[in-house]
């Protein structure tokens, strides 16, 4: 009697703590890489916060809930917040103009090539950072082919230049950033089934209406990354500013780094920093509600 | 006809594209091979080897990039490891709290690195921790994580359960079948995800910039000498890279390219 209970108990038991273990692992294969991220993410963006809302001067800042640093950083530094959302802007729009051939060319004409293609095109952006800018440098300088071909051709006045103007910055920021279009442009049109394309065009009869009416659609998802991972770091850059600009070319990024690096200001660089995050998650949203999200789910069901 | 010229037309703006990707690296390239007289290698004066027999001769070159190179190595085992837990359990379990751990393993990747760089200070200030090799460390792993668990993860989705489960039944314990099935098939994941967070590391300026205190990096110290001069031997450390990690990709492509066709 007291065997049988114990053997019926026994194999319960073990479902429990196969189940509390169960119920546990997850937990436990994720804390160490969250609390890394909780420490060192989180927790940094909280005394960022509360050092925009300090006042004082270097070393001795204090805690009195200072909003006007926010209207106060905005109000002297709406130039450069302007200056770089257009930069980023224009160099998110021909990024995209440059990447959506080259990405469909891979996607479609890459054949058995295509991982190859893929990796010429991220190759490039394995040469450090700031060397490839200061490339840019060589490229657009005064003496450079480029300055003298299109002074030859008259687009540049015979003393034109392009270094240390905005078209160099934005020319630097759209390079730079451009593996961050071609990627997740690549990874959606490569998913869009050529049947697809096939049977519009039989019924369509028309490539360009074929593409504008289901290629063009489908990849939406991956114009909408690719737009957002380009946009987002150039907003914030201050490398090509500094190496291809001059003052005049400053856009916000060279505010933060300057105020915190050199000024000592903290709580004014604390501020903008919220501001420019706020800015990019406005126009985030803005952009979503144009693309339309309702589109986009839709055509990312349909992959 | 037309058809076939359109064909054309999108080759042909293929190559160009290509072409200019590649514009900036070969000057990088040409250049480190440059014999400049003065300080400045802007413009070409003459050919020489003397940059690749000896890119160390120029001053805190070396150091610098010995500090890159281990930061890279730790950092990214570190994430590696860290980011690998955390994608398998997003892949494998059902649980409370997932959406918050995905919208934790995004964010990192959608904030500016200035605004990063900038907290990680703050919070270094206040906890008054004195910056150097540690720090960088620490903040490496932090933006290398989001990225392993990224790719991770994007092979995992893929994975066929069956095969632990028939490793399982053949009498292998979870450890054994965790060793010998799981972690062979998830290896290139991994391998392409520790590849990405050595580059991502060796590369980074902006966050290292506001979190290294007195140590120089190798991207700190051409952000440095380009205030100066750039030495030409700068442009030799920059191609070394760009040939060594290029050749970590190709073969992953190849090795994953061969698994396929055996699979």
């Amino acid at each position: 009697m007291s065997a049988q209970a114990t053997a019926s108990s026994a194999p319960q038991r073990r479902v429990s703590r196969a189940r509390l273990r169960r119920g546990a692992a997850p937990y436990a294969l994720l804390s160490p890489g969250m609390v890394w991220l909780l420490i060192f993410f989180v927790v940094p963006m909280a005394y960022l916060a509360k050092m925009s809302l300090e006042t004082g001067l270097f070393p001795l800042f204090s805690f009195d809930w200072a909003w006007h640093n926010f209207s106060d950083a905005v109000s002297a530094y709406r130039t450069q917040f302007l200056r770089s959302l257009a930069y980023s802007g224009a160099a998110t729009a021909i990024a995209l103009a440059i990447s959506y051939p080259l990405a469909y060319w891979i996607a479609f004409r890459g054949g058995r090539w295509k991982n190859l293609f893929l990796l010429l095109v991220i190759a490039p952006f394995f040469v450090t950072y700031l060397i490839r800018t200061l490339a840019w440098q060589t490229i657009l300088a005064d003496n450079g082919i480029v300055v003298r071909v299109l002074r030859d051709v008259h687009l540049l006045g015979a003393d034109g230049r392009l270094l240390a103007t905005s078209i160099a910055v934005v020319a630097g920021i759209t390079y730079n950033f451009l593996p961050f279009m071609v990627l997740p442009l690549y990874v959606s049109l490569e998913q869009v089934d050529p049947r697809l394309i096939e049977a519009a065009e039989d019924l369509y009869a028309n490539r360009v209406r074929s593409f504008l009416r289901v290629t063009l659609p489908l990849s939406l998802p991956g114009v909408f990354a690719g737009v957002l991972l380009t946009f987002i770091p150039a907003a914030g850059d201050f490398i090509n500013a500094q190496l291809l600009g001059t003052p005049r070319q400053y856009m916000i990024g060279n505010v933060i780094q300057s105020q915190f690096l050199s000024v000592r200001d903290y709580p004014t660089a604390a501020a903008l920093s919220f501001v420019l995050m706020g800015a990019i998650l406005v126009l985030v949203l803005v952009f979503t509600r144009l693309l339309g999200t309702d589109r986009l789910t839709a055509a990312a069901a349909a992959t | 006809m037309i058809m076939a010229l359109r064909r054309r037309v999108l080759d042909v703006y293929a190559g160009i594209a290509l072409l200019y990707l590649f514009l900036p690296i070969a000057i990088v390239i040409a250049f480190s091979f440059n014999n400049p007289r003065g300080r400045f290698n802007y413009t070409w004066e003459g050919f020489t080897f003397r940059n690749w027999l000896h890119p160390f001769s120029y001053p805190g070159l070396g150091p610098a990039l010995r500090v890159s190179i281990e930061i890279a190595v730790l950092s990214s085992l570190v994430a590696t490891a860290l980011g690998t837990l955390v994608a398998l359990a997003l892949v494998r379990y059902k649980f409370r709290g997932s959406a918050s751990t995905n919208l934790l393993i995004f964010i990192p990747m959608a904030t500016p690195e200035i605004v990063m760089g900038a907290s990680l200070l703050t919070l270094f200030l206040n906890w008054r921790i004195p910056q150097g090799f540690g720090t960088i460390l620490i903040a490496h792993v932090m933006f290398n994580i989001s990225y392993v668990v990224v790719t991770v993860r994007a092979r995992l989705v893929g994975f066929d359960r069956h095969l632990e489960e028939a490793s399982m039944d053949l009498g292998a314990n979870e450890a054994v079948t965790f060793l010998r099935v799981t972690l062979p098939l998830i290896m290139p994941g991994i391998l392409a995800a520790s590849l990405l967070a050595f580059a991502l590391s060796i590369d980074d300026f902006v966050i290292t910039y506001f979190n290294a205190g007195t140590v120089t990096t190798f991207p700190l110290f051409v952000w440095g000498a380009a205030r100066v001069a750039v030495p030409p031997q700068i442009n030799v450390i920059g191609t070394a890279i760009f040939v060594v990690a290029v050749g970590g990709m190709l073969v992953n492509v190849l090795w994953q390219n061969r698994r396929a066709r055996r699979a």
